[in-house]
């Protein structure tokens, strides 16, 4: 009887969170059905001229673009990681949580800031022209940044830090053992990574590059302001210059197709190499570096640091500074705008973790032997939609749909004799807070699954059987589990809800400004007096997060 | 560390409660006495204007900055929309506003006084506040005084020649003059001869012309005036400064009619506007002597209102000659300027 009762209760509790789960996939998939149904009411003869100049030159742009700075996240970031994690050097401790700095800058200001600082104008080429003693820029220039090569190098030297975070939390977690073993047998230090580490740290590089080049596809500030025509930069002009949001929607849509694509050839390509360890975490030992050797590792560590950071953010601290001296005084429209940004990323922040919770707890697998692609697990891969969908695209899409649900509560509510005399959502900063979870869902429903992966079922049966229901068994037995994994998503999703703008600028309430809409009027205006500022306290505010996710992450496993 | 990060669901809720609820306490709350402003205009540049109007008539102005998807975002609203008055740049952009169907006809006899019949709507669905002319940027010490928009892509400027992206609407906007004066071939042709002298791509935004004149890179190119007068106004030694001294102004003209080419910037009473009246007010605020000449200065426009004192520094760049081409002409021609520079690959 009482058994029964349980098993009824089970039922219950199981079906709030599928019903939870829908729900959310629900909202995510909002905006792409009201898009479509844009792309579908549209004229298709655009695509004539789509195919005659835009798609071979867009799409050979897109993907060499993706491939540089594919191969340059993947190289930057294993090989920092492998560095911080098998050798011992000066500053490598300080390294440790440096090399995830560049998170903090968001790709349109690190283009910003090389513009200025590459520009014959810049400082470097002032101080080389002074060195060769060269007049005028007219007789010798370095090439252009904005260019093709000049966009990858600088979208992989800020977001390598993607490929870092997961592959060094996979040397330092899980690779111990036989990196160890291969040196015992006499293998070389080449030999180790290469045939050890690599291997092993595969999935976990493929994760961060995929991240990195989604962060690529969807970028368009930097691309734009590079002089990179992609085929995002594409869907932007079809809507924006030519008027055509039916054009732009189906340009988008049949992008979304071919990444979803790639994204599910990907995984299936890793499917086999899941490695679950039961074994404790253990660092591997550090061999100690000196001499030649020494100097190299310092120098190699740093260089994607100083890049990636120290130059743009000297750069912006050192005009923010020199105009403060002019200007006097931050203005309170200023202050208002950081407190807006970091208290929404907050607020934000919070949902998205929440609802990535429920979608990866109820779509967990029970039983070991249980194969996830039965019914519930698509719904994971849904969920996560909303991270393949340039910013720009979502906060179009999600416009109609938002306003139903502001019609359907103001109807709800006039019935319950409340009358309501603006909109709620898009009158509020509720829409904005629906769309940033939305676009960053995929990040928190992601590193819930990696954290609940890594669980064995038998915990699960086990808290079971002792008489817990699911949703006590995740409060009790789960969640301290996953505080790692929650403490990681929770920072990159703030880290880039903080650097968003285009969903923001379209969905925000009347006189609410983030730091970043703040900046783009102030760029767009061409008045940098406090653009420079803005710039600056958008990297300020996202080192926080940065800090601590680098402190979570090494002080449990590094402190001996 | 771990109890940093404790965050049982019973807090979540907490939070999220009273976050949702602040966000609703914390909007804007229509009372009368407000009128609601979506511009795709930094704010910065009319805030001070609608300082001296909320001073004048007691009336609250709340404002969003919408850079793109104004048009949408009013649209999804519908009949609940809280925008009163839409502002924005681009003749394009102004008969998007009203072929979309978010303006209202409104009739104004200050209105239609003031504002040249050529500057409105036939219908008044919309008004121009203010014109912009689309220029030559030239080195100092370049032996140039006057040129066409047709010479600009003469062979002998190969190498020397700036611009922004083919495809913003400042570009898209004059190509389309091009195509009504000259035709699609001629316009094709033009833009082939430019991107051949291109000294860079057609990327940035129009002050990174005068910066790459300075720099060295080119010696000639296409701007919007008022950036002139944004550079030449800062203080002195500040980049924007040195970049806006580096360079003269020269007003090309269109070859068949000796005019140069204006753009405007202007504004529409929203299709459900609920503070229609206050909306009025405002537009016609916005041409009073005042307003005309803040707003105008506050960018270094022209006042569409005649007879309006010019701003020094817009003064200083001489007599204009306006081309006649009616505006509504260039919105026509727009996309097949827009798809023009995809076929000749100008951006690339």
């Amino acid at each position: 009887m009482l058994g029964r009762l349980q098993a009824h209760r089970d039922i219950q509790g199981s079906n709030a969170w599928t019903a939870g789960t829908i729900l959310i996939v629900l909202a995510v998939f909002a905006p792409v059905v009201s898009l479509a149904v844009h792309a579908l009411t549209g004229s298709f003869a655009h695509w004539a001229h789509l195919a005659d100049s835009v798609i071979l030159k867009a799409g050979t742009n897109t993907l060499i673009l993706l491939a540089g700075v594919g191969v340059l996240v993947a190289c930057l970031g294993t090989g920092a990681a492998w560095l911080v994690s098998a050798y011992e050097f000066p500053t490598r401790r300080i390294l440790n949580w440096a090399l995830l700095l560049p998170l903090a800058v968001p790709t349109y200001i690190i283009a910003f800031a090389y513009l200025d600082l590459w520009h014959p104008l810049g400082p470097i080429q002032t101080v080389m022209r002074d060195l060769l003693g060269i007049e005028s820029p007219r007789d010798f220039r370095l090439p252009d940044i904005r260019s093709l090569p000049g966009a990858i190098f600088l979208l992989g030297f800020v977001l390598y830090p993607y490929v870092y975070l997961s592959t060094r939390l996979m040397f330092i977690t899980q690779a111990a053992g036989m990196i160890e073993a291969a040196r015992i047998l006499g293998e070389k230090p080449y030999g180790v990574f290469m045939r050890v580490a690599l291997p092993l740290a595969r999935p976990a590089i493929a994760v961060g590059i995929s991240l990195a080049l989604l962060e690529t596809l969807n970028d368009i500030g930097a691309s734009e302001f590079l002089g990179v025509q992609t085929m995002t930069v594409a869907v932007y002009t079809t809507w924006v210059t030519r008027g055509d949001l039916a054009g732009a929607a189906q340009i988008a849509l049949s992008m979304l197709i071919i990444v979803v694509f790639l994204i599910q050839l990907e995984r299936q390509a890793r499917q086999r190499q899941r490695y679950s360890t039961v074994q404790r975490m253990r660092p591997m030992a550090l061999k100690r570096l000196s001499g030649g050797s020494m100097v190299v590792a310092v120098t190699l560590g740093w260089i994607p640091v100083v890049i990636g950071f120290i130059l743009p953010a000297g750069y912006l601290a050192h005009e923010a500074l020199s105009r403060l001296g002019a200007a006097g005084a931050i203005s309170s429209q200023l202050i208002s705008a950081t407190w807006n940004t970091l208290s929404i990323a907050l607020l934000a922040t919070v949902i998205t973790l929440f609802c990535g919770l429920i979608v990866a707890w109820s779509t967990r697998r029970v039983r070991e032997s249980a194969h996830g692609t039965t019914g519930t697990q698509w719904f994971a891969k849904g969920a996560s939609i909303g991270y393949a969908i340039p910013g720009t695209v979502v906060a179009i899409g999600l416009l109609v749909p938002l306003m139903l649900v502001d019609n359907l509560l103001e109807q709800i509510l006039s019935l319950a004799g409340i009358e309501v005399t603006q909109l709620l959502l898009m009158g509020s900063i509720a829409g904005l807070v629906i769309a940033y979870t939305i676009r960053f869902l995929a990040i928190s429903v992601g590193s819930f699954e990696a954290g609940l992966s890594r669980i064995p079922p038998s915990i699960e049966q086990a808290s079971r059987l002792l008489g817990h229901s699911p949703t006590a068994t995740l409060r009790r037995v789960h969640l301290p589990l996953l505080r790692p994994a929650m403490a990681t998503a929770a920072l990159l999703i703030f880290v880039d809800i903080m650097k968003e703008l285009p969903a923001t600028l379209l969905l925000r309430p009347m006189n609410f400004d983030t730091l970043a809409t703040w900046l783009y009027a102030e760029a767009a205006r061409g008045t940098y007096e406090e653009g420079s500022l803005a710039a600056l306290l958008i990297v300020l505010v996202g080192l926080i997060p940065v800090i601590l996710l680098a402190r979570t992450q090494s002080k449990p496993l590094l402190s001996r | 560390m771990h109890n940093r990060l404790k965050l049982g669901l019973p807090r979540i809720r907490q939070i999220v409660f009273g976050a949702a609820l602040a966000a609703i306490v914390a909007s804007p709350v229509m009372a009368q006495g407000e009128v609601n402003v979506y511009t795709t205009r930094e704010p910065q540049l009319i805030v001070p204007l609608l300082e001296v109007f909320t001073n004048d008539t007691g009336i609250k102005v709340n404002t969003v900055f919408v850079k793109d998807g104004l048009i949408e975002r009013v649209k999804a609203e519908g009949t609940r929309s809280p925008a009163d008055v839409l502002m924005t740049v681009d003749i394009g952009n102004l008969v998007d506003l009203v072929e979309q169907g978010v303006t209202q006809p409104i009739q104004s006899e200050v209105l239609e006084a003031t504002i040249p019949a050529n500057l409105r709507d036939e219908n008044g669905h919309w008004y121009a506040l203010s014109l912009r002319d689309r220029v030559a940027y030239a080195a100092l010490d370049l032996d140039l005084s006057e040129i066409t928009y047709e010479q600009m892509a003469d062979p002998k400027w190969k190498g020397q020649f700036c611009i922004r992206s083919g495809q913003h609407p400042y570009n898209t906007a004059l190509i389309a003059a091009l195509i009504a004066h000259n035709g699609v071939e001629a316009t094709e042709q033009w833009l082939r001869g430019v991107k051949a002298n291109l000294a860079r791509k057609a990327t940035g935004g129009d002050r990174n012309v005068a910066r790459d004149i300075l720099g060295g890179i080119c010696e000639l190119g296409l701007a919007n005036a008022y950036y002139v007068g944004i550079m030449r106004a800062a203080e002195p030694g500040t980049d924007n400064r040195q970049w806006g001294d580096a360079i003269k102004v020269i007003r090309p003209t269109f070859e068949k009619t000796g005019g140069t080419f204006v753009n405007i910037t202007g504004a529409a009473v929203a299709q459900s506007s609920p503070n229609r009246d206050n909306a009025i007010k405002l537009l016609e605020f916005l041409v009073s002597d005042t307003a005309q000449r803040m707003y105008a200065d506050a960018n270094y426009e022209l006042p569409v209102k005649a007879g309006v004192e010019l701003n020094p520094v817009v003064e200083s760049f001489g007599a204009m000659v306006v081309d006649p081409l009616p505006l509504i002409e260039v919105a026509r021609y727009r996309q097949q300027a827009s798809e023009l520079v995809d076929k000749v690959g100008f951006n690339d």
